[in-house]
């Protein structure tokens, strides 16, 4: 595996020239005054110096709906197993992180072919970030940087790219683009630097505890008073779950065709903000209270799902849901610092 | 039917069976017996759930009624909304889906040479009952197995003839009550707490199997921490929102314990620090 370096017209060609191969594109282009991940059909619209995307990467891996089989109604059912291949162009160190996480976690256990067979399509060309956002905090939650689960790790320095090729899919890739070098000590240095910038720069908000004292921290805040007064502002709108790349709770329902005859069971993205995710027949609702379903959240960030992948923290600091959040609630760093705040630890 | 990928399973993908019987036990609840299509027959412990799905309609778990000792599978769905009311409509041969079995299991191996006194609050008999028929069916490997059963009226009792098999045995204790008293019913009135006092194993040393609906596990829990009972010997059937059975979709959390997959069966002493429970 190499690591080389391109200029950014170089890079461009090999992107035009994936555009106009039979694979199929995903990246990260302008959409109003924002940017999102989208299918790339022109390489001039690839965007690696945006700030961040209003949703995450994970929709690749996990559609906000997607077929898990077709069925006759009332009889058998055949499994839908996706197998078109991605390139996935521009994926932050964050995002990346929080795939790894989600990859872990659909495979432990009960193995979700549906996520890995999606996901093992998919080649990820990674890029550091360039333009930090305005609500980031990755640098708090260690996740500036990234070292594990693309093919391609991208490095903007100057007018070029440092090209770490990671597997070897990724380096089939690299194997393509003309004018690849070895990248050079001072090369490797500008990358250095990036990094460290980065681990400076993406800290828009400050945890003040290292991220791996969280789970800790929450043994001893279940009934602080924070969840019940930010709480008392939420709409129960669930979009800081939408947003949230290592949100991957689902629903799952079954939609019948025209014909009445046959169907496809789907599973969409749900949210365990919303009312009713924890409701069951006769109405009874498990998680009643805003402020109960406030907490999950935070504790499935902090302790829950990290008990489930070795203590990873599962906010990987993106800032998306601090920037979703109409009531101003949202924002993890906010919640864990005045629990840190306010408690007594030993 | 391709079900493989990368040699994997679809997780989320039922099993045709076939319902062999079915009659209803009251008004809203509907027994069932299942065979596979596959011919082979279900593998499961007591305790466990499957999910229960006919296609273009949706999936549920429901608990395993049934005992591994006898051939098929036996469910009893309640009445209460969009699926069930489906499933209630379903005849003898047609459809069901089925996956699982899901989830923990009742402590058959520990409770060996212990007392049984199962505790069933309405429905939750159901799956009380998997683990009652398994023990009945291993009867010397048990001591004294007490049956309290606490239905809402008359009209609600489930498994009447079979309970009035159970009576008639001299190797077991049954205890019935129903809340509303009834003309044509002259046995005891009251909540199931109630007969906790009546029971005569040795309760501290007993192994207590607790089914119920959420209001009673409460004041039945309450009831055995004044009889002294080691909240090790303690077994909630704890239900929750569930959706896809296998520890991915989230729905079905109680704090960080997954109901699907650590569940349902909790010993109680597990759960003293897990506030959403009970
Ligand atoms: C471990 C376990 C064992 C159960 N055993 C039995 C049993 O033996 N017999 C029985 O009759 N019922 C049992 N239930 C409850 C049963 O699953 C619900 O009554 C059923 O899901 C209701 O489905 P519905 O579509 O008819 O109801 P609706 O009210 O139409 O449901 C509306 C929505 O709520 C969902 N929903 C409601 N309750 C639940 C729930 N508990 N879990 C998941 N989704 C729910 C449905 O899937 C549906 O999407 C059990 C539940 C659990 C968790
Ligand atoms: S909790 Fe918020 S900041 Fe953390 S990963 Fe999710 S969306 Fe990003
Ligand atoms: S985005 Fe804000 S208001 Fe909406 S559910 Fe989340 S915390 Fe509540
Ligand atoms: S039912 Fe989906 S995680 Fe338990």
């Amino acid at each position: 595996m190499s690591v080389s370096t391109v200029t950014k017209e170089q890079f461009k060609s090999f992107v035009a020239a994936l555009v106009d191969s039979d694979q199929n594109v995903v990246g990260v282009q302008a959409k109003d005054d924002k940017f999102a991940f989208g299918e790339l059909t022109d390489a001039n619209a690839l965007r690696l110096d945006y700030d961040v995307t209003i949703l995450p990467p994970k929709k690749y891996m996990l559609p906000q709906r997607e077929a898990l089989m077709n069925f006759e109604v009332a009889g058998a059912a055949e499994s839908v197993q996706p197998d078109e291949k991605m390139v996935l162009l521009g994926v932050h160190p964050y995002d990346m992180i929080a795939i790894n996480q989600m990859d872990e976690l659909f495979s432990q256990g009960e193995y979700d072919t549906h996520y890995m067979n999606r996901r093992n399509n998919i080649t990820i060309i990674a890029c550091d970030v360039v333009t930090d956002s305005k609500n980031v905090f990755a640098a708090s939650m260690n996740s500036a940087t990234c070292d594990t689960g693309y093919d391609i790790l991208l490095t903007a320095i100057g007018d070029a790219y440092v090209v770490d090729a990671a597997t070897d899919k990724g380096q089939a890739l690299v194997d393509m683009m003309s004018g690849a070098n070895e990248a050079t000590d001072a090369d490797l240095k500008k990358r250095e630097a990036v990094h460290e910038k980065n681990i400076a720069a993406l800290n828009k908000h400050e945890l003040e505890c290292k991220p791996s004292f969280l789970p800790k921290l929450l043994e001893k805040a279940y009934d602080h008073p924070v969840w019940e007064e930010r709480a008392r502002l939420c709409y129960s709108c669930g979009s800081c779950n939408q947003v949230c790349p290592t949100c991957y709770c689902f629903d799952v329902q079954d939609e019948v065709n025209w014909d009445l005859k046959t169907g496809t069971r789907c599973r969409a993205w749900d949210g365990c903000l919303l009312t009713n995710f924890a409701t069951v027949a006769g109405d009874h609702n498990f998680r009643k209270k805003r402020a109960d379903r406030f907490r999950h959240r935070l504790y499935r960030k902090g302790k829950y799902v990290p008990g489930k992948i070795d203590g990873q923290i599962a906010c990987v600091g993106c800032g998306r849901c601090v920037t979703a959040c109409t009531a101003k609630i949202a924002n993890p760093v906010e919640v864990y610092n005045t629990i840190l705040e306010t408690t007594e630890l030993r | 039917m391709c079900e493989c990928s990368n040699g994997n399973k679809d997780i989320y993908l039922p099993e045709l069976c076939t319902i062999t019987k079915r009659r209803m036990l009251n008004g809203t609840e509907l027994f069932m017996h299942l065979e596979k299509d596959s011919g082979e027959d279900f593998d499961y412990i007591p305790g466990q759930f499957v999910e229960a799905s006919v296609a273009g309609i949706g999936e549920a778990p429901i608990s395993i009624s049934s005992s591994p000792t006898q051939k098929g599978l036996e469910l009893v769905v309640r009445n209460v909304g969009s699926l069930t009311k489906v499933i209630h409509g379903l005849e003898v041969g047609d459809k069901l889906g089925i996956r699982g079995p899901y989830g923990s299991t009742y402590p058959l191996e520990e409770a060996k040479g212990k007392d049984l006194v199962f505790i069933c609050g309405g429905i939750g008999l159901v799956p009380q009952r998997s683990f009652i028929r398994y023990a009945l069916d291993h009867r010397a490997d048990y001591g004294d197995i007490t049956i309290l059963i606490g239905t809402k009226c008359h009209e609600m009792r489930l498994f009447r003839e079979e309970i009035a098999l159970w009576e008639e045995r001299k190797d077991m204790t049954v205890m019935e009550t129903i809340d509303e008293g009834h003309d044509c019913w002259n046995g005891n009135v009251g909540v199931v707490t109630t007969l906790i006092p009546k029971v005569e194993s040795h309760l501290p040393n007993s192994q207590i199997l607790v089914c119920g609906p959420p209001i009673m596990y409460k004041f039945v829990l309450m009831a055995l921490a004044e009889a002294e009972v080691p909240q090790e010997n303690i077994f909630v059937n704890l239900e929750r929102r569930m959706k896809c059975g296998v520890g991915k979709c989230g729905h079905c959390q109680m704090n960080e314990h997954y109901v699907c997959q650590d569940g349902p069966v909790f010993r109680y002493s597990d759960l003293a620090h897990v506030p959403e429970a009970i």
